[in-house]
């Protein structure tokens, strides 16, 4: 298939950034968005011209390196793929795309669709652990957990970080991010011991990074390439009110 | 250069590693703070050593080339992690789960450090566990195991199909908190260049700002490497596309020795190639193949869709080949069997290069419920890369490059032949002989990192407390930095027509095809041929356009395909001067009548430490002898 392609460029943080048409020829449906992409470049370089910049590395949807705006939509418009797993067989011969970066402002624009999520860091030194050192743990089957508390732990814990939920979000919220690691802390017996500082402190440095506030509209849950649930806000909030 | 010493400490084999931390070298609690260690690598290994050494006191600094280090690639690993539990009361211990190791290694790794691997297994499940890693569970709040990779016992652990990824998050959580309390230094979106040897020690490194561009220096007392395996050599893999040998190839290239290169597993099942732009192949677990049958077409060619081919024209080859493992056989075997079939003209598909792995009568027998229950994540993934549904139509696999046994040579302390460089994790040699075992990787790198390398490393350190925190303006530092430059300068004013990434393509090909499951002297003679021919053409065609002194993809990838050009020629020598096939490398002139591997122990059961003597010149061979003291060295047979 043929495509029309309309992608940001922006030479580094401070320069302003602006989109560029490029015609992408004989794209095939068994490719990843980001082989197309990885096409477009090949042909950039060969013209000596600068490629495309973006994040990518394990390419199955694991390591949340990836992450663009795609037609609208933070990792394209097929539910619940990364875009390193987005196939261009959901796309027609003659369609324009749109890429973009993340736009919020907790992740300033490095170079092109490349953004800076350092401070989705910050919000996990800030109290996403348990203190323990190594060599001080007790046996493990001394720590029983629920199996239902468990499989429920797991599933907020799939979170990749990618930032697709603060991109998504008009209030560039982290709360569907955060409310993930609370989550699976706070379901486990390990978690309750440190959950008051936990949870005081993440949200802390959530709100002091510029993180917008929650207004329930749910754009995070839609876009979530791991399908992270919206009760895990609801979990983060109960265990916020409990912390004082 | 000396012999090789490996260090192996005295004493029954059970006994040696308690002996050894009992009689180990220790610092000061007030003195650690004063001695900095440059820890590189965020993966199970690396992360858990930063932690590790962060909670001893040390003073640590640590590096990867992703945004965070809770993306290093250990975050993809699938199927589990292994322990010596017994908590199935199925008589595992930790001399069982040393001895499969050993024999699943087939007889190519040190007894000692293997022992040690297993006996630190339970410490590394008891340490996640007590991280919060969500485990499986059974309904009684104990934690679940499953059985793995072919061995008799269900020791592995596991969080569904996503085991890497929440070891590491755990990894990352400790990691955090060290850097919480300023004990950890946090450098990402940095690659190491070059390692600093000052009067004979690793005392730094020297790195490069993705970002900015900028070389940067950093000194330290001592600097472990962490850095992961090589598998991208085949360019298509299992790994992440970034992975890369530039960290480890840049230390041997300062001294430290590599061992057994042409050590590579090949993971049988793997989705295939579907386009030539594909960058990666995704690892389809191996726990599939419990339920899922393998086969080709009886006749040649055969290309019509598999449900429309009748029973009799199927051929089971796995069971008619190993009726006793059948399915299950070691992956070594498997992909070698698939390869086999594939290149005698019975491969399916349109490139004739995959076979099925058919879920039809698992599902018969056992339900689609039931299936969808053990493998449910496993069946969407193939679903979102192919298209194509598995329930009613077998998946369709191929092997692919996947881990690498060999790596840089290491004694029992995880030191390097440099004094003060440790290499752990995938980067040292150390465990996995020539084939490693499924879910013992993940447990060997966090082994490694929390628990073994913290350790040993006292022992060095211990005598370094005087030494003034190294100063970055030494003359080694600017020498270091000067060559880092001077190589980039030269990779950038190449200007020629093609990508890295195509010569990167090339190369895997060429790796692929000769130096690949099978190998032979004429062929591997070949391959040394293309692979300097197209390192020469590298080198004058090579386009980078931008700068160097900004983010440059172009450039890390230039950077990382060089070195592989390096370690190609050093992994094929290896494969040509190991005139034996033993696991995974299998050498088509020394096989039994009926195709399987014959190991020739007389003459190779050593490691082959390789000696880095200067560009252009010939590497040098050290052997270190594996005595076998424990376990006898049989035939591997799974007929
Ligand atoms: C798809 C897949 C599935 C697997 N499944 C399993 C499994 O189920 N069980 C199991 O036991 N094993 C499994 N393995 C193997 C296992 O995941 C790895 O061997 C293990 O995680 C390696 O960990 P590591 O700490 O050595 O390195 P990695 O996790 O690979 O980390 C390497 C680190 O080094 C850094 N780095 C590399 N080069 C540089 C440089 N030049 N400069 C700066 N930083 C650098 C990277 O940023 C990264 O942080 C699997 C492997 C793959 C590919
Ligand atoms: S919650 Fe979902 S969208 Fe947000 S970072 Fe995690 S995986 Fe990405
Ligand atoms: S590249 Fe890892 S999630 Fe997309």
């Amino acid at each position: 298939m043929n495509l029309k392609l309309k992608i940001w460029r922006q030479k580094n943080a401070g320069a302003k950034g602006n989109f560029a048409t490029y015609r992408m020829e004989d794209v095939s449906p068994e490719m990843s968005f980001l082989e197309m992409l990885d096409a477009l470049n090949k042909k950039l370089v060969e013209e000596d011209k600068e490629p495309v910049a973006f994040d990518h590395d394990c390419r199955e949807g694991i390591c949340g390196s990836c992450g663009m705006y795609i037609n609208g939509h933070p990792h394209g418009p097929v539910p619940a793929v990364t875009t390193c797993l987005l196939s261009m067989r959901y796309f027609s011969d003659g369609d324009t795309i749109w890429v973009e970066p993340w736009r919020a402002k907790p992740f300033p624009v490095i170079k092109d669709l490349i953004v800076d999520r350092s401070a989705f860091d910050k919000i996990q030194i800030a109290g996403g652990f348990i203190s323990i050192n190594a060599g001080a743990a007790p046996e493990a089957n001394s720590i029983l957990a629920q199996k239902k508390n468990a499989d429920a732990a797991f599933d907020s814990s799939i979170c990749i970080g990618c930032g697709a939920c603060v991109a998504a979000c008009k209030n560039a919220s982290a709360m569907l991010f955060v409310s993930a690691k609370i989550s699976q802390f706070a379901l486990l017996p390990q978690g309750r011991i440190e959950a008051k500082e936990r949870v005081r402190e993440m949200v802390e440095k959530m709100d002091e990074l510029g993180f917008g506030n929650c207004s329930n509209t749910g754009a995070c849950e839609a876009e979530c390439p791991k399908e992270i649930k919206l009760t895990n806000i609801a979990r983060l909030n109960r265990e916020y009110y409990k912390a004082f | 250069m000396g012999k090789l010493i490996s260090k192996i400490p005295d004493g029954p084999l059970a006994e040696k590693w308690t002996r050894y931390k009992a009689s180990v070298k220790l610092v000061n609690p007030a003195n650690k703070k004063k001695i900095e260690i440059i820890v590189v690598g965020t993966g199970l290994s690396g992360a858990g050593a930063a932690s590790a050494l962060g909670e001893l006191g040390y003073s640590v600094k640590n590096f990867c080339y992703q945004d965070s280090p809770r993306r290093a690639h250990s975050v993809a690993a699938q199927g589990g992690i292994n322990a010596a539990k017994n908590y199935q009361n199925d008589g595992d211990s930790t001399y069982r789960l040393f001895y499969d190791m050993i024999k699943g290694g087939d007889f190519r790794a040190r007894e000692g450090n293997v022992y040690r691997a297993a006996e630190v297994s339970n410490q590394v499940i008891d340490h996640f566990t007590a991280l919060g890693v969500p485990f499986a569970r059974d309904y009684g709040g104990t934690l679940d195991t499953r059985s793995f990779g072919g061995v008799q016992v269900s020791r592995t652990f596991y969080a569904k199909g996503q085991t890497g990824q929440q070891c590491l998050l755990g990894c990352y959580s400790s990691l955090n908190r060290q850097i919480k309390k300023g004990n950890v230094k946090m450098f990402p979106r940095r690659e190491m260049l070059d390692l600093v040897v000052i009067d004979g020690r690793a005392r730094g490194i020297i790195t490069r700002n993705l970002i900015t561009g900028e070389i940067e220096r950093h000194g330290a007392h001592a600097v472990v490497l962490a850095t992961g395996g090589y598998g991208t050599i085949y360019y298509l893999s299992t790994l992440a596309v970034n992975s890369n040998a530039s960290a480890a190839w840049k230390a041997h290239r300062k001294g430290a020795f590599f061992a057994n290169p042409s050590f590579v597993q090949i993971h049988p099942t793997s989705v295939p190639q579907l386009n030539e732009f594909q960058s990666k192949l995704t690892l389809m677990s191996e726990s599939l193949r419990n339920d899922g049958r393998i086969w080709v077409p009886k006749s040649k060619g055969d290309k019509r869709p598999a449900n429309d081919i009748p029973e009799d024209e199927r051929d089971y080859y796995l069971e008619r080949r190993y009726p006793t493992f059948g399915n299950l056989v070691p992956r070594d075997v498997a992909s070698r069997a698939a390869k086999e079939r594939c290149d005698a003209g019975y491969g399916i598909g349109e490139s004739g290069l995959a076979v099925n792995l058919d879920f039809r009568d698992a599902i018969n027998k056992q339900g689609k419920k039931a299936i969808e229950n053990k493998y449910g994540n496993l069946f969407d993934m193939y679903k979102t890369i192919t298209g194509i549904d598995s329930y009613d139509e077998p998946m369709r696999i191929y092997p692919a490059g996947h881990y690498t046994m060999g790596g840089l040579w290491v004694d029992y302390e995880l030191m390097t032949t440099i004094p003060g460089l440790y290499a752990i994790g995938e980067s040292n040699f150390s465990d996995h002989g020539a084939n490693r075992l499924g879910a013992s990787s993940l447990m060997q790198a966090a082994g490694d990192g929390y628990f073994v390398l913290p350790n040993t490393i006292s022992n060095y350190l211990a005598d370094q407390i005087s030494v003034a925190k190294i100063a970055t303006d030494k003359p080694e530092f600017a020498d270091a930095e000067k060559a880092a430059t001077e190589r980039i300068d030269k990779l950038m004013s190449i200007k020629g027509k093609h990508t890295a990434s195509s010569f990167h393509k090339r190369l895997g090909k060429i790796m692929w095809d000769y130096v690949g499951m099978s190998r032979n002297e004429a062929g591997l003679k070949k391959a040394l041929e293309l692979v300097k021919e197209l390192k020469d053409e590298f080198w004058k065609d090579l386009n980078i356009p931008g700068s160097a002194a900004d983010l440059n993809m172009e450039l890390e990838k230039a950077g990382r395909v060089a070195d592989y050009f390096d370690l190609a020629q050093l992994l094929i020598n290896d494969a040509l001067d190991r005139k034996e096939s033993c696991g995974a490398h299998f050498r088509e002139e020394y096989q039994t009548p009926d195709g399987e591997a014959l190991r020739n122990d007389k003459e190779f059961a050593y490691v082959a430490a390789w000696e880095y003597a200067g560009e252009g010149k010939p590497h040098i061979l050290h052997k270190e002898e594996l005595k076998f003291e424990e376990v006898e060295m049989k035939v591997r047979s799974y007929k």
